[in-house]
């Protein structure tokens, strides 16, 4: 007994560029890159400021050449991308219970890889809306940016 | 079989990082990337060092950066297998990205416990 054999269209290497979401959803997860990129950038600037001053002036000189600065621009770009997109995501991902009881999803968003259920329609306890997660995760956002300029500066 | 059992701990470790990469990510881009490369700001060496040399500034270091390289990797993975279409190289695609976030784990532990 063989396996029955089914024919596959094959998919285009540029699928995504044919249309605008398809678009916008490869560069959301393209953000990945520069989030491993920006780790290891932390990561040579922990080490230079462990290592004396002139290690850290030596760093904020790399730091400070037009390659590095054209490609944080970008990061901060691809990451400001990535902070909007998860945000909307979160509310979407989350598992929403209402009296004890899971509530089934209405459709479902593709992240890396897998499909989470999406309860952005389902209201808990009467009322609360995707946008009141939103807005709190805003707010998580000000305050740890605004901790970490002070703790900084 | 394990590969079954892992998935779902990769997936947490890819949301985690998700969550910290959005909160913390945008403003130490803004600081320490463009700001203070940059001159617009000029926080003293010696502040620097002395928050860094914290115990809690390492311990919270360490667990942004393990997470955020996960997070990198999972969604990297994915970002390969779908938008270049190359499923067929599964397996060394997934050792490559999950080995590349354990030897910055590692490293991010040194660091962390070094400096």
């Amino acid at each position: 007994m063989s396996a029955p054999i089914t024919y596959r269209q094959p998919v285009s290497r540029l699928w995504w560029l044919r249309k605008r979401t398809y678009f916008l959803f490869v560069l959301r997860e393209l953000s990945s890159i520069f989030v491993a990129w920006f780790a290891v950038f932390l990561m040579i600037m922990v080490v230079a400021i462990g290592r004396g001053e002139a290690s850290y002036q030596n760093f904020l000189n790399w730091a400070a050449s037009p390659v590095v600065i054209v490609i944080n621009v970008v990061a901060l770009a691809f990451l400001i991308l990535h902070t909007v997109t998860w945000f909307v995501l979160t509310p979407q991902a989350m598992v929403v219970r209402v009296g004890g009881r899971r509530v089934l999803a209405v459709k479902e968003v593709y992240v890396a890889g897998r499909w989470v259920p999406a309860a952005t329609v389902v209201r808990v306890g009467g009322r609360l809306p995707a946008s009141a997660v939103i807005a709190s995760q805003y707010a998580g956002l000000i305050v740890v940016s605004a901790f970490i300029a002070w703790l900084v500066l | 079989m394990t590969k079954r059992h892992l998935e779902p701990v990769l997936w947490l470790l890819f949301s985690g990082g998700g969550v910290v990469a959005a909160v913390f990510l945008p403003i130490l881009v803004v600081l320490f990337g463009l700001a203070i490369p940059l001159g617009l700001v000029q926080p003293d060496y010696n502040h620097l060092h002395a928050v860094v040399s914290h115990w809690l500034t390492r311990l919270v270091l360490l667990g942004l950066l393990v997470l955020m390289l996960f997070h990198s990797a999972h969604r990297f993975r994915f970002t390969l297998y779908d938008g270049l279409q190359l499923r067929r190289f599964a397996t060394p695609i997934a050792v490559l990205c999950y080995g590349g976030a354990l030897v910055g784990s590692l490293a991010a532990l040194l660091i962390v416990l070094t400096v």
